[in-house]
């Protein structure tokens, strides 16, 4: 290093650092990419296309994917912050408003306003998770909380027992992994398939 | 805190303990040319590289030209990624004709990846082509992963040898790193993630008919797709319906998985990690969050091993656990507490068998707060920046340890490669300051510390610190820096902290509300983002070039022991009290007043 002077010195590190970045950039760029693409599509094709739900063969949704509901029949899904729609599937995002932001309480006021009014006769406390926004404004989950809270109004507006539509949400409730991983969920889009599909 | 929160917790940090000596001790065999048996089959690819690259891998390098071979590799790097952005509508695999990436943002975005900040300042499903992920944006992720794996493992060479003259040869370096450590990890974790359900393929996005018609509002545009305005200056509202959802696709699954062992944290998708295409499970969740500490964990190991004393890795590794477990509990508890505001609306927030409660505002359900508190606690321990859920809506005390984890430098635990540099650095300040304290000579690892180390050591830490307050104050006080903040009073002030601070610790997650996709900003970090790598990276090459050179002193009476719990309340001590002084005000401006308003 010493006996050479700095340009020729850096000119002896081109080579390497060129040809070292395309060689990896390949390897980790191209092959790599494409070598998880094949395995994936070998081992998991379902998962790796999207977890696509179908219904007389037609793609209605993903599995992981939420999807908005305000048919007062239907069980509702989270708020979400997706612009210009909620559940706008090309532009996740949470809201980011911040605890203070008056714009919070409004919001969650409005939400609570709603839930009671399709269904007055209701006057338990809102589970937190029914009335905020997602992170991901995609969250294909409720809470068990959410889903019980929900089961009065469904019932009767689709002329259900009330033991009937809460057997249907014990049945599609996924509990913790080992008993210690996630929390209790609903996934609302198959809660809501299984009782579009109750005749 | 809940019993399922402790039980997450404990379970989790059990996993990780269990990973630090299998995957340190194989990073050490890596670094000593020694890869374990499956992957000595790609020895020949590593025997090819070399020739291609016209290097002779047992020839070694000083510090300068090892750090100036870095650079160039980096600059080379942030080029071709600026370029890829610019012209992917020309580029193949855009099957959705996302057009080039403005100059700024495209800017920001290749320094912010070659710096492993991974800042977003765009949205990935609706902005950036299937090509520019995967050979720019995740190419970055490895190589500037390697990168700051190679200057570790330089320094800890320089601490390990005495009287040599070189530290390494950075090709060889960087090679072994890509090849043998992140290659191998993110292939077995991507299809791991793929079994989970995040999405791996080329197809255009899906559109899926959904169960109900969906009618909304937005904001009515001419022809140019400029906003229309009524006469009293009010945007025009058109009503739609819809039965379609747009579902994104592409190669996610090989882009998430060394997202989170890189700790880079740019996520192919606009939510990252909360979005469901990215961790759709509780079980991606615990591997995408011990994928982000096992590298920045096992190098401890490592880091002890090569120097030949094991202790002094567990000793480095336990002043990190210490800080992180105080910190979680903080985080945890503060999220799990809730927001008052809500609770007063007839909102029940209690935690319970049927509902994670607490402050579920930009949090996903599957995760609740605990997992949520959890990642957010690792992806700002280490440099990684990925999120699961949106900090800019944590509690104030729960978004005030992501804020305070960056500003003490990325050490606990840190980025891969650099959060062991750089509390290998404050373990230098730490005993200089504790020889100063007894009056004798500082040693580390039997290597005296002096001027030169010192001065080079101050640089490092100081750096940013500086850039990070600079870019602060000059956001705040101008039009463009105080424009971009969503949330009102001190929450909005925290979001521009948080914005340099991520950069300047080339973190990356944010308080996302700020729009920071401005010339101003794009510009303004990115600047802060390369001082915030480099600069400290040269300083910690030249302390790793003097220290190879110096002799090792025998232990003697007057050594102090660098492997037991003194030493490390020492270094507990040191990286609190810089990180403490130099933020506490800053601090107390955002998080801290947010906290006692919203509590009285």
């Amino acid at each position: 290093m010493n006996s050479t002077r700095p340009p020729a010195a850096l000119a002896a590190l081109l080579r390497p650092a060129l040809v070292l970045f395309l060689l990896l950039s390949v390897l980790t760029g191209l092959v790599y990419p494409l070598l998880v693409t094949a395995l994936a599509q070998a081992l998991f094709p379902r998962q790796a296309g999207g977890s696509l739900v179908l219904r007389d063969g037609h793609a209605v949704g993903s599995a992981l994917i939420g999807q908005a509901f305000s048919d007062p029949g239907h069980f509702w899904s989270r708020p979400s912050a997706t612009a210009p729609q909620p559940y706008n599937g090309t532009a996740s995002s949470g809201s980011n408003l911040g605890p203070l932001n008056p714009a919070l309480t409004d919001a969650v006021k409005a939400r609570v306003a709603a839930l009671r009014g399709a269904d007055p006769g209701n006057s338990a406390p809102v589970p937190v998770d029914l009335v905020t926004a997602s992170a991901s404004g995609l969250d294909p989950h409720i809470s068990v909380a959410a889903a019980d809270y929900q089961a009065a109004r469904v019932a009767r507006v689709r002329g259900l027992g009330l033991a009937r539509v809460r057997a249907l949400i014990a049945a599609h409730t996924e509990g913790r992994l080992a008993g210690v991983l996630g929390e209790p969920r609903v996934n609302v889009l198959q809660l809501n398939l299984a009782l579009d599909a109750l005749k | 805190m809940t019993a399922a929160a402790a039980s997450l917790i404990a379970c989790f940090l059990l996993l990780l303990l269990a990973c630090v000596k299998p995957v340190g001790l194989y990073m050490a065999n890596v670094f000593e040319g020694r890869p374990i048996w499956p992957l000595r089959a790609a020895a020949p690819l590593e025997r090819w590289t070399y020739r291609l690259c016209g290097v002779d891998p047992t020839r070694e390098m000083g510090w300068q030209p090892y750090a100036a071979g870095l650079l160039l590799f980096n600059a080379l790097g942030a080029l071709a990624l600026y370029v890829l952005q610019r012209a992917q509508l020309w580029l193949p695999l855009n099957p959705q004709r996302f057009p080039a990436l403005a100059p700024d943002s495209a800017f920001n975005t290749a320094v912010s990846f070659i710096t492993n900040t991974n800042w977003q300042g765009y949205s990935g499903e609706s902005a950036i082509s299937y090509l520019t992920q995967m050979a720019g944006l995740a190419v970055q992720n490895f190589l500037s992963a390697a990168s700051g794996m190679v200057v570790a493992i330089a320094l800890v060479r320089g601490l390990a040898r005495h009287g040599a003259h070189s530290i390494g040869n950075v090709w060889v370096d960087l090679t072994r790193a890509t090849l043998y450590v992140l290659l191998p990890l993110s292939l077995v974790l991507a299809v791991v993630l793929v079994s989970q359900g995040v999405v791996q393929n080329f197809s255009r996005y899906r559109d899926v008919t959904t169960v109900e018609a969906l009618t909304y509002q937005q904001p009515k545009t001419d022809a140019a797709g400029t906003a229309l305005k009524d006469a009293a200056g009010n945007p025009v509202q058109e009503t739609l319906t819809t039965r379609t959802q747009s579902l994104p696709m592409g190669p996610m699954a090989s882009q998430e998985s060394i997202k989170e062992l890189g700790t880079n944290g740019g996520g192919f998708l606009n939510a990252n990690s909360a979005h469901p295409y990215e961790n759709p499970t509780a079980l991606s969740n615990l591997l995408e969050m011990l994928a982000m500490l096992i590298i920045p964990a096992g190098l401890t190991y490592t880091f002890g091993r090569l120097v030949g004393d094991t202790r002094q890795g567990w000793a480095v590794l336990a002043a990190m656990g210490v800080l992180f477990i105080v910190l979680l509990q903080v985080t945890v508890s503060s999220e799990q507490q809730g927001n008052p505001r809500i609770a007063q609306l007839g909102v029940d927030q209690a935690a319970g068998p049927m509902q994670p409660g607490g402050n579920m505002e930009g949090k996903e359900a599957r995760f609740g707060v605990a997992a949520s508190a959890l990642f957010a606690t690792i992806t700002t321990a280490t440099s990684c920046g990925a999120v699961n859920g949106m900090h800019d809506s944590f509690t104030p005390l729960g978004g005030f340890v992501p804020l305070f984890q960056m500003q003490l430098g990325e050490v606990v635990f840190g980025g891969v490669g650099s959060g062991l540099y750089s509390m290998l650095i404050f373990a230098i300040v730490g005993v200089f300051i504790a020889g100063l304290m007894i009056g004798r000579t500082p040693e580390y690892l039997g290597k005296k510390i002096e001027a030169f180390e010192m001065k080079m050591s101050s640089i490092a830490i100081l750096v940013m610190p500086f850039i990070v307050l600079t870019g602060t104050a000059v956001a705040v006080s101008t039009e463009a820096g105080r424009s971009a903040v969503a949330n009102p009073g001190a929450h909005g002030f925290s979001e521009i902290l948080y914005a340099f601070s991520s950069a300047g610790n080339n973190n990356g997650s944010a308080f996302s509300g700020i729009s920071a996709n401005t010339p101003f900003y794009n510009v303004a970090l990115a600047l802060v983002m390369w001082l915030g790598r480099f600069w400290p990276i040269v300083a910690v090459l030249a302390v790793a070039g003097s220290l190879a050179a110096k002799k090792r002193i025998p232990v003697s009476d007057g050594t102090m022991p660098t492997h037991g719990p003194t030493f490390v309340v020492l270094l507990i001590g040191t990286v609190l009290l810089v990180g403490a002084l130099t933020f506490v005000p800053a601090l107390a401006l955002g998080p801290i007043v947010e906290h006692v308003m919203l509590w009285h």
